[in-house]
């Protein structure tokens, strides 16, 4: 067994490097499928690095909140991360209820988004926070409503337990019930993450969008932390979806890594797919969607109360 | 000790009533005597929470004795108290200024001292006749406080309403102490010896909820709430909603201490009337667009999270799990403190906000955290904690009910409980982030949208300060919980001394420890990624110039979201319970005159259903109207006929 530093280390650096990644696959398994060339796969890091270097405008009604909302977005998808076993190795932090924390860590990080939204005073950024809070308020029961299935299934209130080498079992017992939670808890990362159908990330219809309209007025430096705060939330919502839909636990740290990394790009390319098969649904349609995602977490706690 | 700093409070106000109208005197006299007198309390409070302190002693009124217990639980309640009154009162000393207010400044601080004090004195009562001698001071006391413009129509009304409210949860609580003193024959309002058949004891269960939800404001008995929140002086407003309301849950937990094998029934009934006053309470407070209203209705729901706890409690207390009573209970009266920290800062700020601009409407307000910056950065605080956000406070009691509901779900017999309760709570959490994001983006961010604040500036430091220690408090306990703890492993040792045995220390329950580094985490990862920001940004060039809005360059605050329009695909989802009234423009024509939207969300539970049934009751009332001829001889003759009427039957 390597020391536990060591693998917080590896943990913390796949969590630093990896998210961009994934947004880079996202666009190029799209453009494959429409049939384009595309970007190269590592061209979010290149955007994020030029935008770091750029100037920016900071419109004139703006206070020191709206600044603030990149930085309170990345550490509190930082902290999260921390929580988060990967490939079913204990996180570098786990306590009973750290997946109340996880969750409220991206409250945390919307409140200043949506504040940072309205401190530009526009109406265009108004109308994304307001939808963003919307429908978070229907995404985050369906995210501990998942959770309670796996709490009920394990007796353990730590993620680190809950996504441990327990799954694997649990997939033995309780088959359906997960299926559901991975379906509920898959609509839950798209939705968080602003992907098709809830919302579409390269829309030119200001008028449309939920997550890009917010932050319409960040420019340079701070759309840079923007984007990778964004990447970020991405990667650690969708390692939850992972962790319980690709139950290999071997016990050795190299393969279960890498399975959990191969399996973090095959979702990566599934959501591409998903955002070339699918149209966005019309804003009122929505929440329909999310309380289905609702729904289906409740069936499988259901399932679980035999 | 403890009576003599009730009565230091009680009477603060009166040597200012000796003096001028607008003698600067008597407000600092009433002001230093409170402070004096709640300090005193604090210590007495602190040493209350290791050592109980008893004190028995007769007195002439009939079944009363008095009779002080101040145990932890009661020490648990006393002490949000102590800290929140002086803080009012010195914040009062600028808000509701004696030389502002020459006609109601006297009579205000008179009764916030006696309101502060009917308040500790129902605390540390240990028998039924005291307590409500402090419930009916409380209870005057703060009708007077909320009347206190009571040249104004909508001030009187809302007085009004509180009164009735009031007298119905007096009535339930009469009758639960007859209860108990039938079963008993004793007027100590302690644990009865189980002489309580089940029948009886669910009475008294039904009739605890009833009047003491009335003044805790639990969903739908809380219809008095909004209007007296929002007429009362916003440090009143935060003594009331911090602490007076929270005399409704002790009281709740007092009695259901009362009982070792509560019915499953009554755990499930607190927590679900706990996630309708939550989930509600918040609901309506979106639809708001009048601050002290909408920050009135969040007591609703954070009152819902308490109840949640004490639900919880109870129903491990039914199943015989101390580990969820400890959870619940904990988690519970740390809201209590918690709420009664954010919610009186939150109600001092919009104080402040109301004091610079003079109104208290969202859709008149924008822009002001330049200038008021520190107003501004105290309402984050509150904003922040009071959405239950690591690493503030509120986050931390949360946890404690979230971790109560999920060791819930993890036994048979409670999962649908726990099942139904927890994403209730996140269901809370989020809208309660919708809410203050609101509350907090319009007023003080963005740009003005009207000229009232163009005056605006920060107040002094007589109500600045206050709500800094409050601020501050609310970090302290968010970044180091385990600090607090201690107290409420008491409190449930007072509710339970078995329970708190057999549950071991809170550290093991929870993991307030781990929070503490989690927090600082937040913190020290925050500090990181700001000072890097910071150096892309000064080195690149940041130009400033208008706001972008889709290359429009003449954007006006006209156009900006108004806290109706940030509302509405909220307030639509919950149509079904908040009935909104809108009145849409009409547009006709081949030229459209201007046209104007307007819309509101009222009360539904007061206009739907207390109205209508009282103006009903109020027209079968008229056939008893002759009885009433205002003539006090005749109402003597009555009450003696009926006296002598008693004696000749009892006979």
């Amino acid at each position: 067994m390597l020391p536990s530093l060591v693998v917080a280390a590896i943990h913390l650096a796949l969590t630093l490097v990896l998210p961009p990644l994934l947004v880079g696959i996202i666009a190029r398994t799209k453009a494959a499928l429409a049939g384009r060339q595309g970007a190269p796969v590592w061209q979010p890091y290149r955007d994020i690095a030029k935008l770091l270097r750029k100037g920016s405008v900071i419109s004139t009604t703006t206070s020191w909140i709206f600044l603030a909302s990149p930085v309170v977005g990345i550490a509190a998808a930082i902290v999260a991360s921390l929580l988060l076993p990967m490939g079913g190795h204990r996180a570098p932090v786990s306590f009973a209820g750290d997946l109340v924390l996880f969750a409220y860590l991206f409250g945390l990080a919307r409140f200043f988004t949506v504040s940072a939204a309205l401190d530009t005073g526009s109406a265009f950024e108004g109308m994304g926070g307001a939808r963003e809070v919307t429908f978070s308020c229907l995404a985050e029961p369906a995210l501990l409503l998942g959770l309670v299935v796996l709490v009920r299934a394990t007796s353990s209130l730590s993620l680190s337990t809950m996504l441990g080498p327990q799954v694997l079992a649990q997939w033995h017992v309780a088959a359906a019930a997960l299926v559901l939670v991975v379906i509920s808890l898959f609509v839950v990362v798209l939705a968080e993450n602003c992907r098709i159908p809830f919302d579409d990330p390269n829309t030119h219809l200001e008028l449309t969008m939920i997550h890009e309209v917010m932050v319409l007025d960040h420019g340079g430096p701070a759309l840079g932390m923007i984007l990778y705060g964004a990447a970020l939330k991405l990667f650690v919502l969708g390692a939850i979806v992972v962790a319980i839909a690709v139950p290999v636990r071997t016990g050795s740290l190299v393969v279960d890594l890498g399975v959990f990394v191969g399996a973090m790009l095959g979702l990566s390319v599934l959501v591409g797919v998903i955002e070339s098969a699918t149209a966005r649904l019309k804003l009122r349609q929505v929440p329909s969607l999310l309380v289905g995602a609702c729904l289906l977490a409740g069936f499988a706690v259901a399932l679980s109360a035999r | 000790m403890i009576l003599a700093a009730i009565a230091l409070v009680a009477f603060s106000g009166a040597p200012g009533v000796l003096l001028g109208r607008t003698s600067r005197v008597g407000e600092r006299i009433a002001t230093v005597l409170l402070v004096a007198g709640c300090l005193l309390g604090l210590g007495v409070a602190l040493g209350a929470l290791r050592t109980s302190v008893l004190l028995d002693l007769p007195w002439a009124v009939p079944g009363g004795r008095l009779a002080v217990r101040i145990d932890a639980l009661s020490a648990v309640f006393l002490l949000p108290l102590f800290v929140v009154a002086p803080l009012g009162s010195i914040y009062g000393l600028e808000y509701w200024a004696a030389r502002d207010h020459a006609e109601d400044g006297r009579k205000l601080r008179l009764f916030y001292g006696l309101l502060a004090a009917g308040i500790a004195l129902l605390l540390v009562a240990g028998n039924a006749v005291l307590f409500l001698v402090g419930w009916e001071t409380m209870a005057l006391a703060a009708f007077v406080c909320v009347t206190t413009e009571d040249r104004l129509e909508a001030v009187r009304r809302a007085g009004y309403v509180y009164l009735v409210a009031t007298r119905i949860g007096t009535l339930a609580l009469f009758a639960m102490f007859a209860i108990l003193h039938q079963a008993t024959g004793s007027w100590a309002f302690a644990a009865p010896a189980s002489a309580l058949g089940p029948q009886a004891a669910t009475a008294v269960f039904v009739l605890a909820l009833v009047g003491f939800g009335t003044k805790a404001g639990l969903m739908p008995l809380h219809v008095w709430l909004p209007g007296a929140h929002a007429s009362a002086p916003s440090h009143v407003s935060a003594l009331m909603s911090g602490v007076l309301i929270k005399t409704g849950i002790y009281g709740l937990v007092r009695v259901c201490s009362f009982f070792e094998q509560p019915p499953l029934g009554w755990g499930v009934t607190l927590l679900a009337v706990g996630a309708v006053s939550g989930v509600l309470g918040v609901a309506f407070a979106i639809g708001q667009h009048d601050l002290k209203r909408l920050l009135a209705y969040h007591s609703v729901e954070n009152i819902g999270i308490i109840t949640m706890g004490l639900g919880v409690a109870m129903l491990g207390r039914a199943i015989g799990s101390p580990v969820l009573v400890a959870l619940g209970l904990a988690g519970g009266l740390l809201h209590v403190w918690n709420h009664a920290l954010f919610k009186a800062l939150l109600f001092l700020g919009a104080g402040s906000v109301l004091h610079a601009t003079g109104t208290r409407e969202l859709d008149e307000l924008g822009g002001l955290s330049r200038r008021m910056p520190r107003t501004a950065l105290a309402f984050l605080f509150g904003a922040v904690a009071i959405c239950g956000l690591p690493p503030l406070n509120g986050f931390v009691s949360e946890l404690l009910i979230y971790l109560g509901l999920l060791r819930a779900t993890t036994t048979d017999r409670l999962l649908v409980a726990g099942a139904i309760g927890t994403p209730a709570l996140a269901l809370i959490g989020t809208l309660a982030v919708a809410c203050f994001v609101k509350a907090h983006g319009v007023v003080f961010l963005g740009s003005p949208r009207s000229p009232r604040g163009d005056h605006a500036h920060d107040p002094g430091a007589a109500m600045l300060a206050p709500m800094g220690v409050l601020g501050v408090a609310c970090a302290a306990i968010g970044l180091w919980p385990s600090g607090v703890a201690p107290a409420f492993e008491r409190a449930v040792a007072a509710f339970s001394s078995e329970v708190a045995v057999a549950s071991g220390s809170l550290e093991d329950l929870a993991p307030l420890r781990i929070l503490s580094v989690t927090g600082a985490a937040l913190l020290a990862l925050g500090a990181v990624a700001a000072a890097l920001l910071r150096r892309s940004t000064s080195r690149a060039r940041a130009a400033s110039g208008p706001t972008w809005d889709c290359g429009y360059a003449a954007p006006s605050p006209r156009m900006q979201y108004t806290a109706s329009s940030f509302a509405q695909t909220l307030v639509d989802l919950f149509a079904w319970a908040l009935r909104p009234v809108v009145h849409p423009p009409r547009v006709g024509g081949l030229f459209p005159q201007p046209a104007t939207f307007h819309s509101h969300v009222p009360d539904t539970v007061l206009d739907r259903a207390v109205l209508p049934l009282s103006r009903a009751g109020a027209r079968v009332a008229r056939w008893f109207r002759w009885v009433q001829h205002g003539n006090v001889h005749l109402y003597l003759v009555y009450v003696l006929s009926t006296l002598v009427i008693l004696i000749l039957v009892s006979r």
